[in-house]
């Protein structure tokens, strides 16, 4: 990573007087777990490579409280909230895009009620967009013909019905995209929401990560395409759980694009 | 003298209404125990009816299952039909009323109703073996033993004795079998009496009549007492199932209005309330009884059948945790009906039990099993919500018992703190850029 990456900030464009196109919500994974920062610079490049006019909080950013919610912290969760759209509202955010599926759905749906008003995108949906625009080629290159599978983030597809948006980037990468028997509304969970990432699991015969691992190698992909940094983390510790890390490798959406364009 | 049947059946059919009444009227008293909701969007939701409810539109996500569903909830509905006849026939004394003025049509309709009863008849000995023989994984869960699986064979018994009665009654009427016309499998049936006095057939017809009517008005009242309470309920749960996305949770408003108050420089927090709000009961938060849910949500439970097909998507549940959120569901219903019999028992008035949803019913170790991954909201195919009851049961745990799992504690002290899940500095989280 030696090239340099554009990332200015709100307060940046603010003293200039400007505002960008999107504020880019980093979310705490994509800010600070070392796995998920790649993911971050990804997308990045992508967006500097589309020409795309955004900037993100930097220090100004916090959690969204999504951890907090789900795990019964509603008075955390608010608290971060409010103090989150106080921030946004005074940039004047209008739209927002994330890497991050849990971000984008409290983002998306918990926040309208508390005042935080935003077109909330996730970031293969923004990707998508730019593709579909012109701003952004995505073509083959490396991944063209390679067996990938796709897992859900329950987050973007039960919980917000987007299935398509990351498999049809799969699809411009002409990539050989296989399903694993559960997939789409029926996609088992990585194990990592509701909190989960953040304790360990209650008794019981499995690990889900595991479970969805299994699943996952069943398909025999050269390549498990994730769409969220928690995921992407719980699948990678199940591949290396099942002795797979030399076979197969767990990326984000976006990473294969950057990849595949050579960024 | 020549009224009796009539005057007999009169009070036949009155108890058996009445009876399933006086038992509806307490499951719509213990609903409104919850708290209550306000539903907007209704061309949606009656779509929604439309769709799910009537056209069985989430049945069939599973085919085998959905396809014999859809046999059964047909020919249920269909034959129906011919309960209106049984029921003039039996008030007035009279035979076959619709046959007098029906024509034709009158045979094409007993000739479906017994195509129906005979699908119906096998649909249900399948959807038996699934439950004895085949032992599909859902039917065996823990939750299942005992009660539930009994209540769920005796059903399928009902049905198929009710069937039975149907065909056994058409066989030996001996009127319908000269008229010639609808009795399709009846006729077959029919042959295996031959030889029979029309005295014989007459006594078997009648009785075949009468317990087919008195096993109808049985099994209403069975509902009350059994899971099978979703033939009727799944219509109106389906129009109060959320319409938001899946993801959305709901924002607890005392909460809202606590944090508005935290953040308000101008409130003074201790002032006096404002006048009339002085005895106002501080909120709780979250839910640890059947009453700090809401009504949507006890019928939810009222309305699950068991079928399970929440539980055996569950992530936790396959994995081997104790969460099932079907179990969820029926301890919900079970506490509930607790209360209700608990206020029956003290004059309309609920006495304390020592007990609640949360400890008694629902442990904790349950509720933190939950990946809020919406896989049992997905697959209920009545819109029956076991996470929203989950994760209100997680908040009265954190926020009034403090009692989250101490990893959990960290977790959300370091977003206090630091505005992150882990120990980093807010001030380093730009720091990515330049690595």
């Amino acid at each position: 990573m030696s090239e340099t990456i554009n990332v200015p900030t709100m307060a940046e464009y603010m003293a200039q007087g400007k505002q960008p196109e999107v504020l880019f919500w980093v979310g705490c994974a994509g800010s600070f777990d070392d796995r998920a920062k790649k993911i971050t610079k990804a997308f990045v490049k992508l967006l500097n490579n589309a020409g795309v006019d955004f900037a993100v909080l930097g220090t100004e950013e916090s959690c969204t409280g999504d951890p907090a919610k789900r795990a019964g912290n509603e008075f955390l969760f608010q608290m971060q909230a409010v103090t989150n759209i106080e921030v946004m509202n005074a940039y004047e955010v209008k739209k927002v895009v994330t890497a991050c599926p849990h971000c984008f759905n409290t983002i998306q749906n918990e926040y309208p009620q508390l005042g935080g008003n935003y077109e909330v995108m996730h970031h293969t949906q923004f990707l998508k967009s730019l593709m579909n625009e012109g701003r952004l080629k995505v073509e083959g290159g490396k991944f063209k013909g390679k067996r990938i599978t796709f897992h859900d983030p329950c987050y973007l597809g039960r919980a917000n019905g987007e299935y398509e948006a990351p498999r049809d980037l799969l699809r411009k990468l002409e990539v050989e995209l296989v399903e694993m028997k559960r997939c789409k509304t029926k996609g088992l969970c990585c194990g990592a929401g509701g909190a989960q990432m953040f304790k360990e699991a209650e008794p019981g015969a499995k690990e889900i990560n595991i479970e969805r691992t299994q699943e996952a190698i069943e398909v025999k992909p050269a390549i498990i395409a994730a769409g969220c940094p928690f995921c992407n983390t719980m699948m990678t510790d199940g591949v290396k759980g099942e002795n797979k890390e030399e076979e197969i490798e767990v990326m984000d959406v976006a990473e294969m694009i950057a990849s595949a364009a050579d960024l | 003298m020549q009224y009796i049947p009539n005057i007999l059946f009169l009070l036949v059919l009155a108890s058996g209404i009445g009876y399933f009444t006086y038992n509806i009227k307490k499951v719509i008293r213990n609903i409104k125990l919850g708290l209550p909701v306000t539903v907007s969007d209704k061309g949606e939701r009656w779509s929604n009816v439309a769709r799910i409810a009537i056209g069985q539109s989430k049945m069939v996500v599973r085919p085998v299952s959905g396809a014999l569903h859809i046999v059964v909830y047909l020919g249920f509905i269909i034959i129906n039909i011919e309960v209106l006849e049984i029921i003039i026939d039996g008030l007035f004394g009279t035979h076959r009323i619709f046959s007098s003025f029906l024509g034709g049509f009158y045979g094409v309709l007993i000739g479906t109703f017994e195509i129906l009863a005979v699908l119906v008849f096998a649909a249900v000995i399948i959807f038996w073996l699934r439950r004895n023989s085949i032992k599909i994984k859902r039917f065996m869960s823990s939750e299942m033993k005992g009660w539930p699986k009994s209540d769920g064979n005796v059903i399928l018994y009902f049905e198929m004795v009710l069937m039975g009665l149907f065909l056994l009654m058409n066989a030996t009427d001996v009127s319908f079998q000269q008229m010639d016309s609808g009795n399709v499998v009846s006729q077959h049936i029919a042959s295996w009496f031959s030889g029979t006095s029309d005295g014989t057939l007459h006594l078997i017809e009648r009785s075949a009549w009468w317990i087919h009517i008195i096993g109808i008005l049985i099994f209403l009242n069975y509902l009350y007492f059994s899971k099978h309470l979703h033939i009727m309920l799944a219509f109106p749960n389906v129009f109060f199932g959320s319409i938001t996305p899946k993801g959305q949770f709901k924002n607890n408003e005392a909460v809202t209005k606590e944090v508005k108050m935290m953040m308000d420089p101008n409130i003074d927090p201790f002032a006096a309330p404002p006048a009339g709000e002085e005895q106002a009961v501080p909120a709780k938060f979250g839910a640890s009884d059947v009453m700090d849910l809401t009504q949507v949500q006890l019928l939810n439970a009222y309305t699950c059948t068991e079928c399970g097909r929440c539980t055996s998507e569950c992530p936790a549940n396959i994995t081997g945790k104790k969460l099932s959120p079907r179990k969820i569901m029926m301890d919900t219903r079970d506490r509930l009906e607790e209360v209700g019999k608990n206020i029956d028992a003290n004059k309309g008035v609920f006495v304390l039990d020592n007990k609640q949803l949360l400890g008694d019913y629902i442990t904790a170790e349950e509720l933190w099993a939950c990946t809020s991954c919406n896989a049992c909201v997905e697959a209920c195919p009545v819109s029956i919500d076991p996470l929203s009851i989950i994760m209100e049961m997680r908040q009265y745990l954190v926020m009034e018992k403090s009692a989250a799992p101490n990893e959990l504690n960290v977790t959300m002290t370091n977003i206090e703190n630091n505005g992150a899940p882990w120990p980093f500095n807010q001030q380093d989280r730009l720091n990515w850029k330049n690595e």
